[in-house]
C-alpha cells in the first residue's frame, strides 16, 4: 500500500470549514439514538418479543385485553431494568384468529422481525396451526391458550404454556367442589366442537373419582341459535347442569334455560369462558344469579385480594368490577389475561437463567424454561402460586370457583394445585433441539 | 388466444416459472416462505379457475376439495403412518372421489342452484370434520408430525420442513399444474369447456355431451384443488377444519376474479396480490379487511375482468 496516499490528508484539498462541518456532523451522528443503539447492539439492544395477537376474527375481544395486559407487563419489566439489563420491545402482528395466518405470522416473526421469541396466542386452533412453523424455525413459542394441546405433548419442544393452567387440569380441579357442594348427578351441556370435547372427556372421570357421575351429555351443534329443543333431554334427576356454551349464542342459551326451568332449577355450574368480556348484568343473564363459575383469575376485586393482585389490576387498568378503568362497559377477559403477565415473567426468568444474549441462545432458553419447577405467588405471579412440569411444558395453578351474587362474581372456593395434577402424557425433553 | 401465439404463451409461462425459481435465491426469509405458501394456494386457485373460468360453473364449495386433499394426506400420515408420496396420493385420490360424487349430484343443477348445492355439500363436509373430531381433530385440527414430513429416496431423503426443499416442492407442484392447465386450455377439450360456458345449448346441439364434459371439469378441478390441499398438509404440517370452511370456498373465487378468470396465470397473480395487500395493510391497521374490500371494488371498477383478463382484453390478446 502507498502510505503517502493514505495519510497525506492536506493534499486532498480539505478546507478547515469542511473539516469542522464534518466533525460536527460526525459528533451529531454519534449522539443520535440510532448510533447509540448500533454501537451497543450486543449489550443493550432490545429483546424483541413477537406478539401473535388476535386483533381481528373471533378472538378479537380476548386479543385486545391480551395486548393491554402485555403492554402493562412489559412496562413493569422495563421499569425494573428489563431482561438481562436489556429493554424489552414487543412487536405485534395480527393473526386474524386464523391458523393459516397464524403460521405465517410466526414465520414473519422468525425471518422478518427476527424476534427472540413468539408469545401470546390464545385460540387452540391457532396454536396448533402455528406450532409446526415455530418448531421448524426453532423459535420458542410461549402460548397463553389454556388448551391441553401443549401438555398433550403432541406439538413440539419449542412450544410452552407456563402462565396459565390447561383446561384438563382446570376441569379436574373443579370436580371435588362440584361433588361436595353442588350435587352428585351432573348433566353436561357443551358446544359440539373441541372446546366442548375437553369438558366432555375430562369431567366424567374426574367426577367419578369424587363419587359423583355425569348422567347425560348434551352436545349442541355450533350452528345452533335456539336451544329450547335440547332441554327436554336433561334427565329429571339432574342435580347440577354443567354448561360451557361459548360465543354470541350464550345470552340466548341462558335466557331459554331460564324460561325452561323458571325458579325451580337444578344447580348451575359453568366456565366463565362463556361470558368473558360480557357484562354479567347483561339483560337475559338474570337466571345465572346464584350459579357458580370457574374463573382462572377473579374478574371482580375480592376482599382478600393480595397486594400483588391489587398492583396487577391497577397496572393493567381494570376497576373493581373487572372493566376498563373509566369505561364500565368495556369488560375484561380477567379469567385468562393474567396468563400474559405471568408468562412474560417466566420468559424473563428463563432468559436470565440461560444468560440469553440473542437468537443463537434459543436452545438454551428452551432448556432453561424446562428446568423451571415452581413460581411463587407475588408481583410476577399475582394469580397465585404454580408448579411447572418441564417435560410437558405446562404449569399448574390454583383455580377459583365464584358465585354470582348481587350482580357480581364472588370467589367462594380456591382449589389446590394438587387437585389439578395428572399423569404426564409424554416428554418433550426427549425431542432434539 | 390466436393460433399464431403458442410460442409466446409457452415462453411467458416458462419465464414465470424461471422467475419463481430465481426468486428462491434472492428473496429474504419471510417472503421466501410466504411465496412457497402462495404457490401452493395459487394451485388451489388454478383448480377453481378450471371450473369457474373455463367451464363457467360458479362453485361455492371448493374448500371441500381442498379439504379432501388436506385431510386425505394429513390423516394418512397421522392415523395410518403412511409415507409422504403415499399420503399425497391419498389426498389426490380423496379429491378425485369426492369431486366425482359431488359432480354427479351437483351437475343436475345449474347457475345459482349449482352454487347453493356446492356450498351445502361443502358445509356437510365441514360439519363431518367436526363430527368425527376423534379422528380429524375437529375445529382445533392436528399437527402432521415433523419427522413424518420427510421424502425418502432410497438412501437419500428430502426434509419438507426445510425452507428450500419446501419452496422447490411448491414450485414443482405449481409448475406441473400450470403446464397441465395450459395444455388443457389449449386442447380441444378446453375449447369445448369454453363453448359450454358461452352457450351450453348450442354446444349440445353441435353434438357434445355437455354433462360428461362438465363432470370431467369438476373432477379435474377437484383433483387440482386436492393436490394443493395435500401439499399444504405435507409442506406446512397442519390440517384443520378452518381450511374446509366457507371462507376457503370464497377465497379462491376472489383470487381468480382478481387475477383474471379464464387466464392461466391470473390465479397466481390474484393470490399474490391478495396475500400482499393483507400482509402489508395488517401491519398498519386492524381494519385491513376494509382496505382489501376497497382494493377489490377499485379492481372491479377499473379491471372488470381481473388484472390479466383486462390486460388480455385491452393489450395482449394472445394471453391464454
Amino acid at each position: 500500500m502507498d502510505k503517502s496516499k493514505t495519510f497525506n490528508l492536506p493534499r486532498t484539498g480539505l478546507s478547515r470549514r469542511t473539516a469542522l462541518k464534518g466533525l460536527a456532523g460526525g459528533a451529531g451522528l454519534a449522539m443520535a439514538p440510532g448510533f447509540v443503539r448500533y454501537s451497543q447492539a450486543q449489550s443493550s439492544a432490545p429483546i424483541k418479543i413477537g406478539f401473535q395477537s388476535h386483533r381481528t376474527g373471533i378472538g378479537a375481544a380476548y386479543g385486545r385485553w391480551y395486548e393491554k395486559t402485555t403492554a402493562a407487563a412489559i412496562k413493569a419489566i422495563n421499569a425494573a431494568g428489563g431482561i438481562n439489563g436489556r429493554p424489552v420491545e414487543v412487536i405485534i402482528e395480527d393473526d386474524g384468529t386464523d391458523p393459516g395466518r397464524g403460521a405465517e405470522v410466526v414465520g414473519k416473526f422468525a425471518t422478518q422481525h427476527k424476534t427472540d421469541i413468539v408469545f401470546g396466542t390464545l385460540f387452540s386452533h391457532v396454536v396448533i396451526g402455528s406450532a409446526p412453523a415455530a418448531g421448524e424455525a426453532k423459535m420458542p413459542y410461549f402460548v397463553v391458550s389454556e388448551g391441553h394441546h401443549v401438555a398433550s405433548t403432541k406439538l413440539n419442544r419449542y412450544v410452552f404454556q407456563p402462565g396459565i393452567t390447561d383446561v384438563k387440569s382446570q376441569i379436574q380441579s373443579m370436580a371435588p367442589w362440584i361433588a361436595a357442594n353442588a350435587g352428585k348427578k351432573v348433566t353436561q351441556i357443551f358446544p359440539d366442537f373441541a372446546f366442548g370435547y375437553d369438558h366432555r372427556d375430562y369431567l366424567p372421570p374426574a367426577l367419578k373419582a369424587q363419587g359423583a357421575e355425569v348422567i347425560a351429555q348434551i352436545a349442541i351443534p355450533p350452528t345452533e341459535s335456539s336451544f329450547t329443543k335440547y332441554f327436554p333431554q336433561i334427565p329429571a334427576e339432574t342435580e347440577v347442569i354443567y354448561h360451557v356454551m361459548v360465543g354470541p349464542a350464550v345470552l340466548t342459551f341462558v335466557k331459554e334455560l331460564g324460561e325452561f326451568y323458571g325458579s325451580n332449577r337444578p344447580q348451575l355450574f359453568g366456565f366463565i369462558d362463556s361470558l368473558e368480556a360480557v357484562d354479567i348484568n347483561s339483560p337475559g343473564l338474570e337466571f345465572l344469579d346464584g350459579s357458580h363459575f370457574w374463573e382462572g383469575s377473579p374478574r371482580y376485586a375480592q376482599p382478600d385480594d393480595s397486594a400483588a393482585q391489587k398492583a396487577y389490576r391497577a397496572a393493567v387498568g381494570i376497576d373493581d368490577n373487572g372493566a376498563a378503568v373509566g369505561d364500565p362497559k368495556d369488560v375484561s377477559t380477567a379469567a385468562h389475561m393474567f396468563g400474559c403477565w405471568e408468562t412474560l415473567y417466566v420468559v424473563k426468568k428463563a432468559m436470565e437463567d440461560a444468560g440469553y444474549k440473542g437468537p443463537e441462545d434459543r436452545a438454551k432458553l428452551v432448556e432453561a424454561t424446562e428446568a423451571l419447577t415452581a413460581f411463587a405467588e407475588g408481583p410476577e405471579h399475582p394469580q397465585g402460586p404454580k408448579t411447572f412440569n418441564g417435560k410437558i411444558h405446562q404449569c399448574f395453578g390454583i383455580q377459583n370457583i365464584s358465585k354470582v351474587e348481587g350482580g357480581k362474581l364472588k370467589v367462594v372456593h380456591k382449589t389446590k394445585i394438587e387437585d389439578g395434577l395428572y399423569e404426564a402424557e409424554g416428554d418433550y425433553t426427549t425431542q432434539a433441539l | 388466444m390466436s393460433e399464431a401465439s403458442p410460442a409466446k404463451a409457452y415462453a411467458l409461462h416458462l419465464g414465470v416459472i424461471a422467475l419463481l425459481l430465481a426468486l428462491s435465491f434472492v428473496l429474504p426469509g419471510y417472503y421466501h416462505g410466504l411465496l412457497a405458501r402462495i404457490m401452493v394456494l395459487a394451485v388451489f386457485a388454478m383448480g377453481y379457475n378450471m371450473l369457474f373460468g373455463y367451464a363457467g360453473l360458479l362453485s361455492l364449495g371448493h374448500a371441500m376439495f381442498f379439504g379432501a386433499g388436506l385431510y386425505g394426506a394429513g390423516l394418512a400420515i397421522i392415523q395410518l403412518g403412511w409415507s409422504v408420496p403415499a399420503a399425497f396420493a391419498a389426498g389426490l385420490g380423496c379429491g378425485v372421489v369426492v369431486s366425482l360424487i359431488i359432480g354427479l349430484l351437483a351437475l343436475r343443477t345449474t347457475g345459482v342452484a349449482f352454487m347453493i348445492v356446492t356450498m351445502m355439500f361443502a358445509q356437510v363436509f365441514y360439519l363431518l370434520i367436526l363430527y368425527f373430531a376423534t379422528w380429524t381433530g375437529g375445529d382445533q385440527g392436528q399437527v402432521v408430525p415433523q419427522p413424518a414430513r420427510v421424502l425418502e429416496f432410497g438412501a437419500t431423503s428430502l426434509d419438507l420442513t426445510n425452507p428450500t426443499v419446501r419452496y422447490m416442492s411448491a414450485l414443482a407442484l405449481f409448475t406441473i399444474v400450470l403446464l397441465i392447465t395450459l395444455a388443457i386450455v389449449r386442447s380441444r377439450y378446453g375449447r369445448v369447456l369454453v363453448a359450454i360456458r358461452e352457450n351450453e345449448e348450442r354446444t349440445k346441439m353441435l353434438g357434445y355431451d355437455t354433462f360428461s364434459n362438465k363432470l370431467m371439469a369438476v373432477v379435474v378441478s377437484g383433483a387440482i384443488c386436492a393436490a394443493s390441499g395435500a401439499a399444504y398438509a405435507l409442506l406446512f404440517g397442519y390440517v384443520g377444519s378452518s381450511f374446509a370452511s366457507v371462507q376457503y370456498s370464497i377465497l379462491p373465487l376472489l383470487w381468480v376474479l382478481l387475477g383474471g378468470a379464464a387466464t392461466t396465470l391470473g390465479p397466481l397473480l390474484g393470490t399474490l396480490f391478495m396475500y400482499y395487500v393483507i400482509d402489508v395493510t395488517s401491519g398498519y391497521t386492524s381494519a385491513y379487511l376494509l382496505i382489501v374490500g376497497i382494493a377489490l371494488i377499485l379492481l372491479v371498477l377499473f379491471f372488470p375482468k381481473g388484472i390479466l383478463g383486462t390486460i388480455r382484453q385491452r393489450w395482449l390478446g394472445w394471453l391464454p
